[in-house]
């Protein structure tokens, strides 16, 4: 494999590397007032890398890229196309809902760009190494991000939160990851297949259960949830939206990677964990959000309960689940981009945020078009047809009923109705109930068009992209179980 | 490629859906009456154009769209039926909502308009998947009509009403997930004539009833029904009780009789049981109801159990039957509810003791709701009469038993619908403001006419309503005769003992021994 080559392969990463290094000086001499311009410097940059990224595709293949360290297949593609998107979205929001604060720094968009560099190694790591800086990179400027608003105590405390039980998820993996060294004596995915599948130590397991216990927490999984509520309220909802959507599909797409590549020859020894992970987080995300009047807690509870269903998919450990997954997190990204740009939308005449259920009532009448984007995106994530959301369902659980997995999948979708509780909450009090505070101010038009483009691809015509979207999932999925 | 006539009513009110969004009141109820009209012209033309004893499917419309699934439509005699009583029922739901409804005016009109949709979709679908998204959309439009535009205890009952249909639902599509996972299509019409494996058919069987069963509404999953339908408004009442109600008996009739017989032979006494519960139980508690609406919801789950009653008997009397009592009940309850609607828009209130003595002040509304009680009754001339007679016919078939109880469950029928009758129409004028109300006006008129006209039509002459189901019937029945039961109290043919009754058994003498 030639030098060139690996360069190439690795040519988004590098240049958003490049262009977050570049923006970092400019911030440093030009201040403040060009904040706004690095924004967009900066979302073009993840444009480019979009387009570059999607160009790789054509060509199908598998490039394995600094002597196995760094994978570029078609999964890959597909979990960065998504992350990068996310995180263009979660651009385009930011500097118009910080305006009013004066709190908006060139360092946010840079910070931006540097977690795509970390999310994009995540999901094309095929070495543990790999694995763990990708994560660390994106892991430590999400701990910035979410104290960014320095200025609030709960963005601090949220930031300091997030930094210490993040730390000590990542301490969790790098144990596991030890162990699992050990007892293969390799890092890279391949070797540890390889050696796992000759011999299978109760040790070994050990190293297992440890980087999935980390993984979990860093896609907020019961048990390995806790931390999630607190953070999303804390945190400033640009952040938040962007915490919900492309960190989670990297680390839903890592896990993914590990469970089928370097794990996958004992299915057995982490399918247990990710039902109980799976059902856990449905039941507990549902139970949990009922009681809720902050809208970002409910919604965090809300993406608890969502990782549930994506890990459905993955218990099946099929390509068919895979790709299930893959449909998922297509969908959920737009669903929660929607529904948080939605809240950070939500905001009186003073620019205070209208954060809990009495702030929304009678939304409906005060502000009709907001109201309805809001409940089709809640009615979607709650699975509910002919909306989107009601498809991601659909595929993970034709999935487990393909592998067989039936009291899964029914245990599952009963407990989904448990969700529909509050969400159905949500419309009740924005359609039902009478209006209580202040109508929102008018917002801005770059939060319009992205909340606009979500509800679009949400709205039953996103059927149309089913044929589209399942065949690129599906050759995501193939590409996993290529080797296998 | 023909006219697609179908996926046309579905674009309609769609399209004027959208446009309702945007008006302003007045436009809003027009464009929503003038669309829900043409879906009828639209109606009529595909059940002129339904070719009686033709092919079974009609009308397929299929196109490749989505990945999983098909958008593939098409109607038999049955789905014909129970659209042309959505059309029908819809532009009289519109104009019970002329007045009453003064808040939001495009967004009601928008969410009724939608419901037309979804009610056609269910029918026409022929695909599992497509089915499913029609059938459990529906609840998005129902939970809206009746938590924004409902009476005082809305929440409550819009809550109850998304939940305990939603839990129904689910565990079907699960059972729908595996059936396409086993017989690798999601084609309904192939999947009737498929044989799953009987040990399956159980379990596929109970998820399918979880969902018909709540929707039906059965004993004793059927408590929404009388929240939802006392505090939705009147059209909203109309529709549940009309077209809604009727899916559940278009889910036994379409999915769980031809795609699991056996299951559906095994479990027929369940569906019995239940069945004579509701019609005895519920009978009773309409008796001693002091609202009117609340009376016709129990009233509803009494009829209902007719209907899966005359689904289980397995033969054509009992098919045919159970499909004119849907149709006659969607058209008389739906009219029994617009009759209270009618007095509830001028004295605001449901409870019967406030009324009294209508037949004075108000004689040609006394007329309607007198002919619309007789006809929920069974009266012979009316629709119901013909349905009924037919499901009892055709259960009596089967068990003599379980018709016994049904029949008795009529006899209370008529004495809670005439009591209620006696109490509202007749007697005294006791309330000044109830004296007070004027007759019909021209709009009620046109609201009540045409469905007077259609219950008579079905009662007198019936033929025209079940000539285009009888071939689907009669495959259906087909398809079932492996497995339908026995008649309880058919006489046992015994064997013929071999010798006279007169016999006396030789005792061994010879003639002339002793």
């Amino acid at each position: 494999m030639s030098y060139a080559t690996s360069l190439y392969l690795t040519g988004a990463e590098i240049g958003l590397s490049v262009t977050g290094l570049v923006l970092l000086l400019a911030t440093a001499f030009m201040g403040e007032k060009a904040a706004r311009g690095i924004t967009i410097a900066a979302v073009a940059a993840l444009f480019g890398a979009l387009f570059f990224n999607l160009s790789l595709f054509d060509g199908g293949a598998a490039g394995v890229a600094f002597g196995g360290l760094f994978l570029a297949d078609g999964f890959a593609v597909f979990a960065k196309s998504l992350i990068y998107l996310a995180t263009i979205a979660c651009l385009i929001v930011a500097p118009r809902y910080f305006d009013g604060r004066a709190e908006y720094r060139g360092e946010y968009p840079v910070l931006m760009l540097f977690n795509a560099v970390g999310m994009g190694m995540m999901v094309s790591a095929t070495d543990l190494m790999t694995l763990y800086i990708g994560l660390e990179m994106s892991s430590l400027s999400s701990y910035v991000l979410a104290s960014f608003a320095r200025r609030n105590e709960k963005s601090s405390e949220a930031g300091l939160k997030y930094f210490v039980l993040g730390g000590l998820a990542s301490g969790i993996i790098l144990y596991g990851v030890s162990l699992v060294y050990g007892f293969s004596g390799t890092t890279s995915y391949d070797g540890i297949r390889a050696a796992f599948t000759a011999d299978f130590s109760t040790g070994a397991m050990f190293g297992v259960v440890f980087v999935l216990a980390g993984v979990a927490f860093k896609i907020a999984a019961v048990p390995f949830h806790m931390w999630t509520p607190d953070v999303y309220e804390g945190a400033p909802t640009p952040v938040t939206a962007f915490f919900a959507s492309a960190p989670k599909v990297a680390a839903v797409a890592m896990l993914v990677r590990l469970a089928t590549g370097p794990f996958g020859g004992q299915v057995e020894a982490w399918q247990q964990i990710v039902i109980f992970a799976a059902l856990a987080s449905i039941v507990v995300g549902a139970l949990g959000a009922i009681g809720q009047q902050n809208l970002k807690r409910l919604l965090a509870y809300s993406s608890i309960n969502n990782v549930g269903f994506i890990l459905i998919g993955l218990a099946a450990a099929a390509p068919a689940g895979i790709s299930g997954v893959m449909v998922y997190l297509s969908i959920y990204v737009f669903m929660t981009i929607g529904s948080f740009v939605a809240l950070l939308m939500l905001r009186d005449a003073e620019g205070n945020a209208l954060a809990t259920f009495d702030d929304i009532s009678g939304l409906s009448t005060t502000s009709p078009a907001l109201a309805w984007c809001l409940l089709a995106l809640m009615f979607s994530l709650a699975g509910i047809p002919p909306l989107f959301g009601f498809w991601g369902k659909f595929v993970v659980f034709q999935a487990a009923v393909q592998a067989d997995m039936i009291a899964l999948a029914a245990i599952g979708i009963a407990a989904s109705v448990i969700g529909a509780f509050y969400y159905i909450k949500f419309i009740k009090v924005m359609f039902f109930d009478e209006p209580k505070g202040a109508a929102p101010a008018k917002a801005p038009v770059s939060h319009w068009v992205v909340l606009a483009l979500c509800v679009a691809v949400i709205s039953p015509l996103g059927y149309l992209l089913t044929p589209w979207l399942g065949n690129l999932a599906d050759a995501a999925a193939q590409a996993l179980f290529y080797t296998a | 490629m023909e006219f697609p006539i179908l996926s046309l009513m579905l674009a309609v009110p769609l399209v004027a859906a959208i446009a309702c969004l945007f008006l302003n009141a007045p436009a809003a109820r027009m464009v929503a009456l003038f669309a829900t009209l043409i879906d009828l012209a639209l109606g009529i033309l595909l059940w002129l154009n339904y070719d009686i004893g033709g092919a079974q499917w009609q009308f397929t419309e299929r196109a490749q769209l989505f990945a999983g699934f098909q958008y593939a439509l098409g109607i038999d005699g049955i789905a014909l039926m129970l659209i042309m009583l959505s059309v029908f029922l819809m532009p009289i739901c519109i104009l019970a909502s002329w007045d009453s409804i003064t808040k939001r005016v495009g967004e009601y009109m928008a969410a009724f308009l939608l419901m037309e949709v979804l009610m056609i979709g269910v029918f026409a679908a022929q695909d599992l998947f497509l089915f499913y998204i029609f059938f459990e959309a529906g609840l998005i439009p129902m939970y809206l009509i009746i938590g924004v535009w409902g009476g005082d205890n809305r929440i409550y009952a819009s809550y109850k009403f998304f939940l305990y249909t939603l839990l129904g639902s689910v565990l079907m599509l699960i059972a729908m997930l595996w059936m396409v996972d086993e017989a690798g299509t999601s084609d309904i019409p192939t999947l009737m004539q498929y044989n799953f494996p009987v040990g399956a058919q159980l379990w596929l069987w109970l998820a399918f009833f979880a969902s018909f069963a709540v929707k039906m509404p059965m004993w004793p999953v059927h408590t929404w029904l009388p929240d939802a339908h006392v505090q939705a408004p009147t059209a909203g009442s109309v529709i549940l009780a009309g077209v809604l109600l009727k899916l559940g008996g278009y889910g036994f009739i379409r999915f769980s009789l031809p795609m699991f017989p056996d299951a559906s032979a095994d479990l027929a006494w369940l569906v019995f049981a239940l069945s004579m519960v509701a019609v005895i139980y519920t009978s009773l508690v309409a008796l001693v109801q002091q609202d009117m609406k609340k009376l016709i919801a129990y009233s509803s789950v009494a009829h209902m159990a007719i209907v899966t009653v005359g689904l289980f008997a397995f033969n054509v009397q009992g098919l045919e039957g159970a499909m004119m009592v849907m149709l006659g009940h969607g058209l008389v309850s739906g009219a029994l509810f617009l009759c209270v609607g009618v007095i509830y828009d001028r004295l605001h209130t449901r409870e019967i003791a406030r009324y009294g003595g209508l037949s004075i002040n108000m004689p040609k509304y006394a007329l309607f709701f007198l002919l619309f009680t007789m006809a929920s009754v069974g009266l012979p001339g009316t629709s119901n009469f013909v349905g009924e007679f037919l499901a009892l016919a055709g259960i009596y078939e089967v068990s003599t038993f379980v018709t016994l109880v049904c029949t008795t469950g009529i006899i209370l029928g008529a004495a809670y619908m005439l009591y209620l009758y006696r109490r509202v129409a007749f007697g005294e004028q006791k309330n000044a403001d109830a004296a007070a109300m004027t007759d019909l006006n021209a709009r009620e008129w046109a609201m009540l006419a045409p469905i007077a006209a259609a219950v008579l039509w079905m009662g007198v002459y019936p033929e025209s309503f079940l000539a285009p189901m009888r071939q689907d019937i009669a495959a259906l029945e087909t398809r079932l005769a492996s497995v339908a039961p026995r008649y309880d109290s058919a006489l046992d043919e015994g064997t013929p003992r071999a010798t006279a009754a007169n016999y006396v058994e030789y005792e061994g003498h010879e003639e002339g021994e002793h």
